[in-house]
């Protein structure tokens, strides 16, 4: 293989580079507020309403969508889907860039930052289904990190790092599943504790399985909506192993998401069953269950499958694109929308505009980290100096 | 190490008694708790309470929380319906225009300390503590601000110090625990003029309650809220509307708050001892399956290899035989015309032979 040459763009004002700073520069003047006045300068939070988007945007959302990480290693190192294979260093980048940024943003939402380790080190309270969530969003940090060095090893030319880290893939690759497995669904249980809070449509015994399930399908539809992005952005630094397989990655996750949303439809239906919530569909929020139901879940199932069939990869890419949105509605539903329902509208919650800047702020040094080290590591390419991964 | 022989058998004796001594039927983490035996609690009675907000101001001065803006005697902040926040642990409100009450009712809202706080329950730090004494008391010392205790509880009573940067606190009323260990009243019930409030053991508040009830049957709606509301909770309200006219949830049931993700938490072992047998099994499967196909696909060439090859070596054989016989018969051929043309010959030459004889015949 011939001598790639990196073309890397200096800094120069173009507008994404100018858009970027301003809300860097924004960023950072809020977290100085954040951390000098407290939640009261920053937050509409409210003793009614101690949750708002910190946690229902970039806690749970983020976490749904950086599935791709598990779903993309499981799929290629453990149920032996090769033709993958090219798709699992950048779904383990942006797994891990994910995480990180949501363990970043929970720094702005807890009281006390420096405690976080507290559960831990200090004293734990192993019935919080938050003790849980915590334990398996550190480890699986954790992991993904060890599962991301290969790439940062290559590009520091490490070879015996990088080896011994290679032989680790089949465990970390079973441990990040478990990991997953555990966290994504306790996200969901979270709310079992609180059912006069949360509408009855929403609220079900099968919270942490719809959370666990509707994680698959996020992070499928994550790893061809990045893909997408990733070839109008980063074309040049892809290989023809990259570019051949990256149709097939397409519609190999397409057809996967198909069946998994058609399943979590049918779970969602037993479940309105299970709780005999039906009464509720004829209200408002019954509308609005139905918007999330049938628009979110089974039309993107529908297209999914079109797409399949027909071998179409626009429809495929638009697709992954809506159920995207689709699990953002979901996650803000049972955080925030149908969460405290029974309160006047007085008593809701609504973002302040700082909270809106964190997270936009959080976002941001989330694509520049990702535009950093693809730019730099070998994660759209494979390394010409080693073996396939 | 030696062991002497009264050391062994003192072990085995230890043993044994331990064994005899030992709560078997509590070993199981299924058991039933029915909060502790003497646990202590109020029973708040919203026929007599008159709204005066006394309790407010005695919870304000005996906790040393910060000075209201409008002062206690000031009963216009009835005009608005309150919560407990971070200044304040409890608040009494105003309910008018009851169906069934002849003037306006109130009710005072505090940290209802259940029998099985959620707010315990969901602290990854364990915070929270359900005393022996009844009362449900946090330690800032730990609390990282997560503020899921707020979320679980559901009679909406923790409050956080959002303003602070540094030290956040939640802020509940603590049963004034400090006081009870003193042997004091807490500060609402010692100061409440019209015994609306009621201080003793929960389990004789419940006959007290009930004997109020059974006394005055047009009076009291027959129900003590707290008696089993969310497993029970050691504050007990009784009154004489519906306790959703005084704006308490119907609604809440009877399933104590750790109940309900005990379900969530056992799924943890579950798949911990599960997935990694699973998925290490789909690994073999999907590597043998991988290894059995690129066998198959190596014995297929093998076999196809061997059959091309002997096809062509049958081939060959074929063409050579044909080749030699064709050979055969070219020389045969060639032998029977060099024959035929050597028997020409003769013949010719015997032909000529008598002609010439005679030629060569002398006279």
């Amino acid at each position: 293989m011939p001598e790639r040459k990196f073309t890397i763009q200096k800094p120069a004002l173009t507008p994404f580079n100018v858009v970027a700073g301003i809300i860097v520069v924004i960023g950072v003047v809020i977290t100085g507020i954040r951390f000098t006045q407290g939640l009261a300068a920053t937050t509409n939070l409210s003793d009614y309403n101690p949750w708002g988007i910190w946690i229902g945007f970039d806690l749970l959302v983020g976490v749904a969508l950086a599935a791709g990480g598990y779903v993309t290693s499981a799929a290629c190192y453990l149920f032996g889907l090769k033709r993958f294979h090219s798709a699992v260093r950048p779904a383990i980048l942006t797994g891990f860039l994910g995480y990180a940024l949501v363990v970043f943003a929970l720094h702005y939402d807890v009281g006390r930052p420096w405690r976080l380790p507290y559960p831990f080190i200090v004293q734990s309270g192993p019935t919080s289904l938050l003790f849980e969530v915590a334990a398996c969003v550190a480890l699986y940090l954790t992991v993904l990190f060890i599962e991301f060095t290969p790439a940062a090893l290559e590009w520091l030319g490490l070879k015996r790092a990088r080896s011994i880290v290679n032989k680790l893939t089949l465990v970390l690759t079973i441990f990040g599943v478990v990991l997953s497995t555990l966290h994504q669904s306790s996200l969901g249980a979270l709310f079992l504790i609180a059912p006069s809070k949360l509408h009855p449509l929403w609220y079900s015994p099968y919270l942490a399985l719809y959370f666990f399930v509707s994680s698959i399908v996020a992070g499928l539809s994550m790893v061809i909506f990045e893909s997408t992005l990733a070839h109008r952005y980063f074309h040049d630094k892809m290989d023809a192993e990259h570019r051949e397989e990256a149709d097939g990655v397409a519609l190999g996750f397409g057809k996967a998401a198909a069946f998994v949303l058609a399943g979590y439809f049918v779970m969602k239906v037993i479940g309105l069953a299970q709780t005999n919530a039906w009464g509720y569909l004829s209200t408002g929020y019954g509308l609005w269950f139905l918007v999330e139901l049938l628009g979110f879940v089974l039309l993107p199932c529908y297209t999914y499958a079109i797409g399949v069939r027909e071998k179409n990869l626009k429809i495929i890419r638009w697709t992954a694109a809506w159920t995207v949105l689709g699990i953002v509605v979901n996650r803000l539903n049972v955080g925030l929308i149908a969460f405290n329902w029974h309160l006047p509208s007085s008593e809701r919650y609504f973002p302040h505009w700082m909270e809106i800047g964190i997270s936009v702020f959080v976002i941001t040094l989330g694509v520049l980290a990702y535009r950093f080290i693809v730019t730099h590591m070998p994660i759209l390419y494979a390394h010409p100096d080693y073996d396939k991964h | 190490m030696s062991i002497s022989r009264r050391t062994f058998l003192g072990w085995l004796g230890a043993a044994g008694v331990g064994t005899t001594l030992g709560r078997p039927a509590q070993a199981a983490g299924t058991a039933n708790f029915t909060g502790y035996p003497d646990a202590l609690g109020v029973l708040f009675d919203a026929t007599r309470c008159i709204g005066c907000r006394k309790c407010e101001e005695a919870c304000n001065k005996v906790n040393e929380l910060p000075a209201p803006v409008k002062p206690f005697s000031d009963l216009a902040v009835l005009e608005r319906r309150r919560r407990t926040d971070a200044k304040t642990y409890t608040v009494v409100n105003r309910y008018e225009n009851v169906p069934g009450a002849k003037g306006p009712l109130y009710r005072k809202i505090q940290c209802n300390h259940c029998l099985e706080p959620a707010c315990a329950s969901a602290c990854f730090v364990r915070a929270f503590a359900k005393n022996s004494s009844g009362a449900v008391t946090y330690d800032e010392s730990v609390c990282v601000g997560c503020r899921y205790c707020m979320i679980a509880c559901p009679f909406e009573i923790p409050a956080y110090e959002y303003d602070k940067a540094f030290t956040p606190r939640i802020m509940k009323c603590t049963f004034c625990q400090p006081r009870l260990l003193k042997g004091q009243l807490p500060g609402c019930v010692e100061i409440c003029p019209s015994e609306a409030l009621t201080f003793g053991k929960r389990r004789n508040l419940l006959k007290i309650a009930r004997e109020r009830i059974g006394q005055f049957p047009a009076r009291y709606i027959d129900h003590i809220y707290g008696e089993t509301e969310m497993g029970g909770t050691a504050w007990l309200t009784v009154s004489g509307v519906p306790f959703r006219e005084l704006g308490m949830r119907e609604d809440l049931g009877t399933t104590p708050a750790p109940e309900l993700t005990k379900g969530a938490l056992s799924v943890v072992p579950i798949v911990a001892g599960l997935w990694p047998v699973l998925l290490t099994g789909i690994y073999a499967i999907s590597q043998r399956k991988d290894k059995v196909a690129r066998e198959e696909q190596a014995a297929a060439v093998a076999e196809a290899v061997t059959q091309v090859r002997a096809e062509a070596k049958a081939k060959l054989a074929e063409a050579l035989a044909k080749a030699d016989k064709d050979k055969k018969a070219a020389i045969d051929k060639e032998v029977k015309m060099a024959l035929a043309d050597a028997a020409k010959a003769k013949a010719q030459e015997s032909a000529a032979a008598p002609a010439a004889a005679p030629e060569k015949k002398p006279s």
